[in-house]
């Protein structure tokens, strides 16, 4: 017991760093990977090798580091308020929220620019969102899993009616990108939006105490006069429009919202001022590292991100839930 | 002062709070007693606005604390709540930084540090600081809570059975802690306490419930009295002169 508190600390200091790290190495190789073969060197002195770069290595590179950090603070948000380490965008309702939000406007509005999808999307995740929240708190029975399955059975009802709704429409295709990442499409002009999840990161960080405040339950935060309604508010309404874009824009990463945070906390300890720079990291970290492996093996295919990260996601899951002793589970 | 005027809370059909009326005075040590299920935490929980009443008013130096900003209740008054269960991973001193929310808003400043350095040593909590709450035993994690009460640094201060869990030695701690902060620092301490000689030896005034409504309120040589005790909890005491002590005996 006495030596578990020195090797908290130790890790909890050594952890960022370590997660730059290996955003740093794991980008390198992101950009340095791909069916056409030039050297990470080349990428930065040849001329042709610059317009790979910029056209495509780059913004590739990018929009993982992105959606990575933006789903990985959702869940880890979301685990904060709820009190709940299970939840998370994709057992929550967020994402199938979110994608029959995008569904909806591109029935309802064809040409919509993507700003306007991303708030439709946006809209139909905080809603989608809310209805889970509220369901949680009005059910007496608070079991650990037993709310991430409410969440994931309510999220099988959003698809199904973006199911019903897709198939009519013909867009049954479009579903499935939507539902799992793929960032083989991810040029110049076609990511950008995910700056707004980055945006969206750094403004959860401002409210890293109140949402730490507000995890520690509602009387303990009234008590320090924080108001838990609007701080669950103003966090449902940040992991919802990250959520939305990173649908948007290149298709939600299942469990990645999951598995970072949980395993994050479990080493560095729940202080969210700490471990929300650290969960984002290793968000962008897993995300380039599975990235780069569904590139390279089937080569010269590819297979989706979202396919790598949710077999992996599911094993960690599955681990945590199972693990002996697990204290959320008892707790 | 704390005002209290026609608080009242029901469930159902039971009315368990009935329409207590009480100012709470702006300096010294309060002790609520009373048998289990009298209301007390139901009442210090309306007062700190943890629960909303179903009537009545409670209002802090003047401050509503029902319709007031949370951030303004929480720099005037702090609370303890009787059941301190956490399912969080912090560390003793993060959840004594807590404390400083109401002043910060959570971004620490020197001043934040200090009186989360000074509360920690009161309460015997150096060498605790940096270990996982749920690493601590019952009554260190008592005293981490009242360590963070204590940082909040508010003239009113309620506690719901602060010395639950407490050794005799960390309980008559923590009652000295108390007194001490009530004499040197003019904070107004209001606790709920079931054992009435510790209530008989550090309070200034004895508030007695039972079935929602107060029974006695006074000094203690006025509430700790035979008659008094017996009307409060239904069964026979005898109460003795030890010293300066009134001490009530209930054992046999
Ligand atoms: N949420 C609730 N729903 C129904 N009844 C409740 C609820 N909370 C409290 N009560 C009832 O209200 C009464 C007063 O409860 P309260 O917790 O205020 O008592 P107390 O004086 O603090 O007792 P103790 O000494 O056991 O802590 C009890 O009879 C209790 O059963
Ligand atoms: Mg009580």
């Amino acid at each position: 017991m006495i030596l578990s508190s020195p090797t908290r600390t130790t890790a909890a200091t050594v952890a960022p760093w370590v997660a730059v790290a290996a955003v740093v190495v794991l980008a390198a190789l992101s950009l340095a990977v791909g069916v056409a073969d030039v050297s990470l060197a080349q990428l930065f002195t040849d001329p042709d090798g610059q317009t790979l770069l910029l056209l495509s290595r780059w913004p590739r590179t990018a929009a993982l580091v992105l959606a990575g950090a933006a789903l990985a603070i959702s869940g880890l948000i979301m685990q904060q308020l709820t009190r709940n380490r299970f939840v998370a965008p994709s057992t929550a309702g967020t994402v199938d929220a979110a994608t029959l939000g995008v569904l909806v406007s591109l029935i309802l509005f064809a040409s919509a620019p993507v700003m306007g999808k991303v708030l439709i999307s946006t809209a139909f995740a905080l809603a989608g969102t809310a209805v889970f929240v509220i369901l949680i708190q009005r059910v007496q029975f608070k079991d650990v899993v037993f709310v991430p399955l409410m969440g994931l059975l309510l999220g099988g009802v959003y698809r199904a009616i973006a199911e019903f709704f897709a198939y009519r429409e013909n867009l049954t295709q479009s579903l499935g990108t939507w539902m799992n990442g793929d960032f083989s499409g991810v040029i110049q002009g076609r990511y950008e939006t995910l700056w707004l999840a980055g945006a969206a990161a750094v403004v959860a960080y401002a409210f890293a105490h109140q949402f730490a405040a507000a995890g520690m339950g509602r009387d303990f935060a009234t008590g320090i006069g924080v108001n838990v309604r609007r701080v669950t508010a103003i966090g449902l309404s940040i992991a919802s429009f990250t959520t939305a874009v990173v649908v948007v824009t290149v298709g939600a990463i299942p469990f990645l919202g999951l598995i970072v945070p949980n395993l994050v906390t479990m080493a560095i300890g729940d202080n969210l001022r700490r471990a929300l720079p650290v969960t984002a990291l290793a968000g962008a970290a897993l995300t380039l590292g599975c990235d780069t492996l569904a590139r390279v093996l089937i080569l010269p295919y590819e297979i989706p991100v979202g396919s790598i990260v949710g077999v992996l996601g599911a094993v960690v899951f599955a681990a945590l839930v199972l693990r002996k002793g697990n204290r959320y589970v008892t707790a | 002062m704390i005002a209290v005027d026609g608080l009242t809370k029901s469930y159902g059909t039971a009315t368990v709070v009935d329409g207590v009326s009480l100012t709470l005075p702006d300096a010294g040590v309060t002790s609520i007693i009373g048998p289990n299920g009298a209301g007390k935490s139901t009442l210090l929980s309306m007062v700190s606005r943890i629960l909303g009443p179903d009537a009545g008013t409670a209002s802090v130096d003047g401050v509503d604390v029902f319709s007031a900003s949370g951030r303004e209740v929480a720099k005037r008054l702090s609370v303890l709540r009787q059941d301190t269960h956490m399912t969080a991973r912090i560390t003793v001193r993060e959840l004594v930084e807590f404390g400083r929310f109401p002043h910060s808003g959570g971004r620490l400043t020197p001043d934040c540090r200090a009186s989360v350095t000074s509360a920690l040593s009161y309460c015997d909590l150096d060498h605790l600081a940096h270990r996982g709450l749920h690493e601590l035993s019952g009554g260190q994690r008592q005293r981490a809570f009242v360590a963070m009460v204590l940082a909040q640094d508010t003239r009113y201060v309620l506690l719901d059975e602060p010395l639950n869990n407490l050794d005799m030695a960390h309980a008559t701690g923590v009652m000295r802690l108390l007194r001490r902060l009530a004499d040197e620092r003019d904070k107004s301490i209001v606790l709920v306490l079931h054992d009435i000689n510790y209530a008989s030896a550090h309070s200034d005034r004895i508030i007695a419930m039972r079935d929602g409504a107060v029974v006695a309120d006074g000094a203690p040589a006025e509430v700790i009295t035979p008659e008094a005790l017996e009307d409060v909890y239904g069964m026979p005491f005898t109460v003795h002169r030890l010293g300066d002590d009134l001490v009530a005996s209930y054992f046999r």
